[in-house]
């Protein structure tokens, strides 16, 4: 039993010698997801967060085709009524359907929210990335570059883009990513000026990883978790600052009301009718509420930290 | 570390230079000026006003000449509050909006991290969970809102704090939780998530093996480790509340230097744009230095100077 | 926390009233109270102390009288300073810091006797102080805004644009109480405008000795009721009773406190707490979703104001190139039912281009909502210019809540009516005031208030087609024509006349569409009394009390 296995030299090769391989990730990119998202499956919570974000768009774009009120049509004999069977989240102040302008606020605001998101989470990645990870002049003039962004009144830019382009979704996610991927590169580099020094780089580092390789693949999922955090502050930001743009004039045209701008209308309203502060306000909040429990799920299923 | 103050510093200036020099031509090229108005005045009085103010000039002219004044901290006259120049607007409202604002900072920076560190100890445990509720709750509903709560419940409903105005402590109060809230909330959520990673870390696992207690362990290692993002967060932040918020100090009354932000931009009131951004560009740029510098010293390890690649 | 974003992305609510200007309020009407109250002989009033809490809204961008142009600055001014005369009770100019006033037959040339009065610092008040004030004004170095309203003095706009000399300006100080002044044209309307801040008397010597003498309580120096005794800039400002007043007798209020809240719902929360005595109009507004509530508490006092809310055409752009599509579209507005629904606080429908307070033809010159007219002129509009379909036609206004809604219900109004989609724009204020003036528009709205109580205010600014403020590009040779001679005529009556027809020809060829007059509104504690709120939205505080 013990040596029925007869170890001839044909069961042995030499291996190659080949540094590039012995950085080889063993576990190729493709598993490394499917892995997060198999540990993402048994969190619950994360879950049901997915599923809530899920029908909520799958809401947005259906109840608007559905529902028989629109969110144009004024009556103004029934303004600012109470939720009732007819108009279950009541009438604002021109006798619209607040159900309906709720839902069709969800598409601009999520449109919006989650396009500014990407579009900072990708450049600030990049930028912070880049300036963490060569520090000295490198960091120096991109970090400059960013302040100075940063510093120019918002407003005087807004007003400028406002003039220059035409009002609609696309301007308003360009006003917001703007200056808006400021934050994310800041946080990234910070991050990344931290692991830098740590071992596993310098590792990594003598094991031949170039710089792409290095920033990509080692540093950048180690600062996920902040990465995620400021995600979660980017989305509820979008969606106000895209009110506050509308109310400029640079976002889309009365009468369709995104999320924020419904709060803000209704927030002067909060003691005489308070359902036309409240469902939007509850909107942002519950669905900011998924996409952070989301986040933090989907950090604790790809933290290299925490995989056991 | 002096050589790379000294050259850290050049840069600051060069920022605030390319600062005055974007802020001044991006402000003259967006339509309307100061004396744009619904009743507009005749050109001969239009004409007068602008050599008054000196915006008559050729606008390099008008730039060359602001340059000057700058550097010399003459800030203007303001356009819209005709008896004032700009340093005595700046002079009058920013020490009430840092006091305001070192309030809220404090608020923010004890109650983040508390509510983030208690978050992590506890992770995905209810603690967690209520913790997080609470954060996103004030990532998400903004500041106005907020404000408007408690100025309803605080103040009117309950009537244990004033409504609004800028007199004693108590009229203080519920404008500095209103301004903390979100980033109190912020702070907590990047405690936590790098509170877990570092909890995460070996050598904590080897403090707890070593027997020390949980509070030694996350007070002595794991805090300071986790606090990196939210010093990173926090130079901008800072350099951001102190000079004032417009809603806030619009809600409660608060006679800050916030308002002029935005409405020297609604006003085309030229000088006090640029006075108020060059203040605002200084504070900022000495804060995000002071970020990097607290880097080192949060971590030794952290190289700034010539660290690129080897 | 970035400034920019994160500032002001909050900002709306509160950005409704910042941003717009002074793009009007909208409040209204039930019947002036505080107006019309008799302050004098209530004895047992004393009691009470006589100190007056109110809300400036926000910080007074001066207390100069030369300068000031707003309804804030303008508050404090004229209860800091006296003209020559003051609008008194009844709304009618009464001689005050002139004696008597004696007017030539060809009414060009005014000369006022003054009477015995002192500066707050002592300093006799004398004429050589009103001629100094008015040249001041008008000359170009001191880069006051308002000083066109200066203009019907002789030589006045010659001086102010610099083609002629100060001194050869009309007015003179004959002595130390007597002052000449000499006119452009007979102004019918002069007595009321000498009411009018930007012709308020400036101490001389204090003006000339320290030009920063307006910026702060201690060198403050009026002749009015009050005198400023602490500004604490942008928070509070505490005026008290000046016992060098001529007229101190009258004056029964020993202080007043303003404090400075701009927000209106934190304004409101104060008065209905008890900090504050008044909260609206005319120095804020009362929030419109708290005006149902309000009205329902029978606190509300809403008072007619002479201004008009009006949509311009552009009429040099299709399809407003046609004056019937104009029509069209004027007609066919239900402002009923805005007023009703939306502003809520009494405004009139505006049928014509004047308030009712200056009314030349009473009923208007065409019926509300009058959606048959409408349809058929539309009709006819469009088979003139040889259109089967309207082109693509965009409302604009500028960023404010008011505006807003009006726009919506409007668009909504044209397109259950008419059957017409238009599209909204909304801007910036100041961007949209430039492509306004620019005639960067279609359809756009603007208010406009008027100065004094002269209906020439409401037509002059369509004489021109290049006047600074027409911006619908509509000109007609006969309107012109009659407000030229209007300006000429003597006789008020045929003055009225002349107007009329004048109005009446603007309101033919349509390049405005009225929508309604304006309203003040406000809520003030039953015990204070005597605040006097003109037809302009002037107020004044010389003879209120608290009772």
């Amino acid at each position: 039993m013990q040596n029925n296995i007869q170890l001839t030299k044909e069961l042995f090769e030499p291996i190659s010698v080949d540094l590039r391989q012995a950085e080889e990730i063993k576990r190729p990119s493709l598993s490394f997801w499917a892995d997060a998202w198999r540990r993402l499956k048994m969190n619950k919570v994360a879950m049901a967060s997915l599923i809530f974000i899920i029908v909520l768009l799958l809401c947005a774009i259906f109840i608007p085709i559905l529902s028989s009120n629109d969110y144009f049509t004024t009556d103004l004999a029934g303004k600012n009524k109470k939720p009732s069977a007819e108009h279950w989240f009541g009438t604002d102040d021109l006798g619209r359907d607040m159900f309906v302008r709720v839902w069709y606020g969800a598409r601009i605001s999520l449109e919006v929210g989650i396009a500014a998101a990407i579009v900072d989470l990708i450049i600030g990645i990049i930028w912070g990335g880049i300036a963490g990870f060569y520090g000295g002049k490198v960091d120096e003039v991109m970090m400059r570059i960013a302040d100075i962004l940063f510093a120019v009144p918002y407003l005087l830019v807004v007003i400028l883009l406002m003039v220059v382009m035409p009002p609609g979704v696309g301007t308003i996610i360009i006003a917001l990513t703007i200056t808006g991927w400021i934050g994310m590169a800041r946080i990234v580099r910070g991050q990344i000026l931290q692991l830098k020094s740590q071992e596993f780089v310098l590792a990594a580092r003598s094991l031949g990883a170039d710089s792409k390789r290095l920033i990509f693949k080692h540093l950048i999922p180690n600062t996920l978790g902040p990465i995620i955090v400021t995600l979660s502050l980017t989305i509820p930001s979008a969606i106000f600052a895209e009110s506050f743009l509308s109310f400029i004039g640079l976002g889309v045209a009365a009468p369709i009301a995104s999320w924020g701008t419904m709060s803000n209308e209704g927030l002067p309203a909060m003691k005489y009718y308070p359902w036309r502060l409240m469902f939007p306000a509850i909107f942002i909040s519950i669905t900011m509420l998924a996409f952070n429990l989301l986040g933090d799920g989907i950090r604790d299923a790809v933290d290299p930290r925490l995989r056991k | 570390m002096i050589r790379y103050l000294g050259k850290r510093i050049l840069f600051m200036i060069i920022s605030l230079f390319l600062i005055i020099t974007v802020t001044f031509f991006l402000m003259h090229s967006i339509p309307g000026g100061p004396f744009t108005s619904e009743k507009n005045v005749p050109d001969e009085i239009k004409k007068s006003l602008e050599a008054y103010y000196g915006i008559d000039k050729p606008i390099g002219e008008q730039y060359v000449d602001y340059l000057k004044r700058v550097i010399t901290w003459d800030l203007g006259p303001s356009f819209s509050e005709k008896s004032s120049t700009v340093n005595d607007v700046i002079n009058r409202g920013f020490p009430v909006s840092a006091h305001l604002g070192l309030q809220a900072i404090a608020i923010a920076i004890t109650g983040g991290i508390t509510l983030g560190v208690i978050a992590a100890l506890r992770h995905n445990k209810w603690q967690d969970y209520s913790a997080m509720v609470i954060a996103v709750l004030g990532l998400s509903v903004p500041s106005f809102i907020l404000a408007a709560f408690y100025q309803y419940f605080f103040a009117i409903k309950w009537g244990l704090f004033p409504i609004a105005k800028w007199e004693t402590f108590e009229h203080t109060v519920l404008p500095s939780f209103a301004l903390s809230a979100l980033p109190m909330a912020f702070i907590a959520r990047l405690t936590r998530s790098n509170m877990i990673e570092v909890l995460a870390q070996d050598y904590i696992k080897t403090a707890k093996a070593k027997g020390l207690n949980t509070i030694v362990i996350t007070v002595k290692h794991a805090v300071r480790n986790a606090l990196l993002p939210v010093i990173t967060y926090l130079g901008p932040l800072t350099a951001g509340i102190l000079t004032g918020t417009f809603v806030i100090e619009r809600i409660f009354g608060v006679p800050g230097l916030g308002r002029e932000f935005v409405l020297s931009i609604t006003n085309r009131d030229y000088t006090v744009i640029m006075g108020t951004t060059v203040f605002y560009s200084i504070i900022l740029i000495v804060m995000v230095l002071l970020v990097d510098i607290a880097y080192t010293i949060v971590d030794p390890r952290i190289k700034l100077s010539d660290a690129g690649k080897e | 926390m970035k400034k920019n974003v994160f500032v002001l992305m909050s900002s709306l609510v509160v950005l409704g009233t910042a941003l717009a200007g002074c793009g009007g309020g909208q409040q209204a009407a039930e019947k002036p109270a505080a107006g019309g109250e008799q302050p004098a002989a209530t004895p047992a009033a004393e009691a009470k102390p006589q100190v007056l809490k109110l809300n400036l809204h926000s910080e007074p961008p001066t207390a100069d009288p030369g300068l000031a142009e707003d309804t804030t600055s303008g508050a404090i001014v004229r209860a800091t300073f006296d003209g020559l005369t003051r609008t008194d009770e009844s709304g009618h100019p009464a001689n005050s810091a002139a004696e008597s006033v004696e007017v030539s037959d060809d009414l060009m040339t005014y000369t006022f006797k003054l009477r015995d009065a002192k500066w707050s610092n002592g300093d006799p008040v004398t004429a050589k102080d009103f001629e100094f004030a008015w040249k001041r004004v008008l000359d170009p170095k001191t880069a006051a805004n308002y000083a066109y309203q200066l203009y019907y003095i002789k030589n006045a706009e010659k001086a102010n644009k610099g083609e002629a000399k100060l001194d050869d300006v009309g007015v003179k100080a004959l002595d130390d109480k007597t002052l000449q002044v000499t006119l452009e044209n007979p102004t019918p309307f002069f007595l009321e405008l000498t009411s009018f801040y930007t012709y308020y008397p400036v101490n001389q010597k204090v003006v000339t000795a320290d030009p920063k003498w307006a910026a702060e309580a201690k060198t403050h120096v009026g002749n009015g009721p009050f005198k400023m005794e602490s500004w604490e800039h942008k928070n509070k400002l505490v005026l008290v009773k000046n016992e060098n007043y001529w007229d101190k007798d009258v004056v029964k209020l020993e202080k007043i406190e303003f404090s400075m809240v701009e927000d209106e719902n934190t304004e409101l929360s104060m008065y209905e707490n008890g900090e504050i005595d008044w909260a609206g109009a005319p120095l804020s507004a009362l929030p419109t979703d708290a005006i149902p509530a309000l009205k329902d508490s029978g606190k509300m006092t809403t008072q007619p104001i002479a201004g008009t809310y009006w949509y311009k055409f552009n009429v040099e752009k299709a399809p407003f190139n046609n004056v019937k599509i104009r029509k069209a579209f004027t007609y066919s507005i239900d402002r009923q039912s805005l007023i009703d629904n939306i502003l809520q606080t009494g405004q009139l429908p505006a049928t014509g281009a004047v308030p009712p307070s200056m009314e030349l033809k009473s009923g208007g010159y065409f019926k509300d909502n009058d959606l048959e007219t409408a349809k058929k002129l539309l009709e006819e509009g469009m088979k003139e210019e040889g259109l089967t379909k309207l082109p693509p036609i965009t409302l604009s206004y500028n960023t404010s809540e008011g505006h807003k809604k009006i726009a919506e219900a409007i668009q909504d109004q044209w397109k259950k009516n008419l059957g017409i989609e238009v599209k909204l724009e909304n801007k910036e204020w100041k961007v949209y005031l430039e492509d306004l003036h620019e005639g960067n528009f279609q359809i756009g709205r603007m208010g406009w208030l008027g100065d004094f109580n002269d209906p020439i205010n409401f037509l002059e600014l369509y004489k021109d087609k290049e006047g600074g403020n027409n911006d619908t590009n509509w000109e007609n040779p006969k309107f012109k024509e009659l407000l030229n001679q209007s300006a000429l005529e003597k006789d008020p009556e045929k003055r009225k006349k002349i107007l009329a027809d004048a109005e009446a020809i603007l309101m033919e060829d349509m390049p405005i569409a009225p929508i309604y007059f304006y309203t003040n509104s406000w809520v003030k504690k039953d015990e204070v009394k005597g605040v006097k709120v003109d037809g302009l939205g002037h107020v004044d505080y010389k003879w209120a009390y608290v009772e």
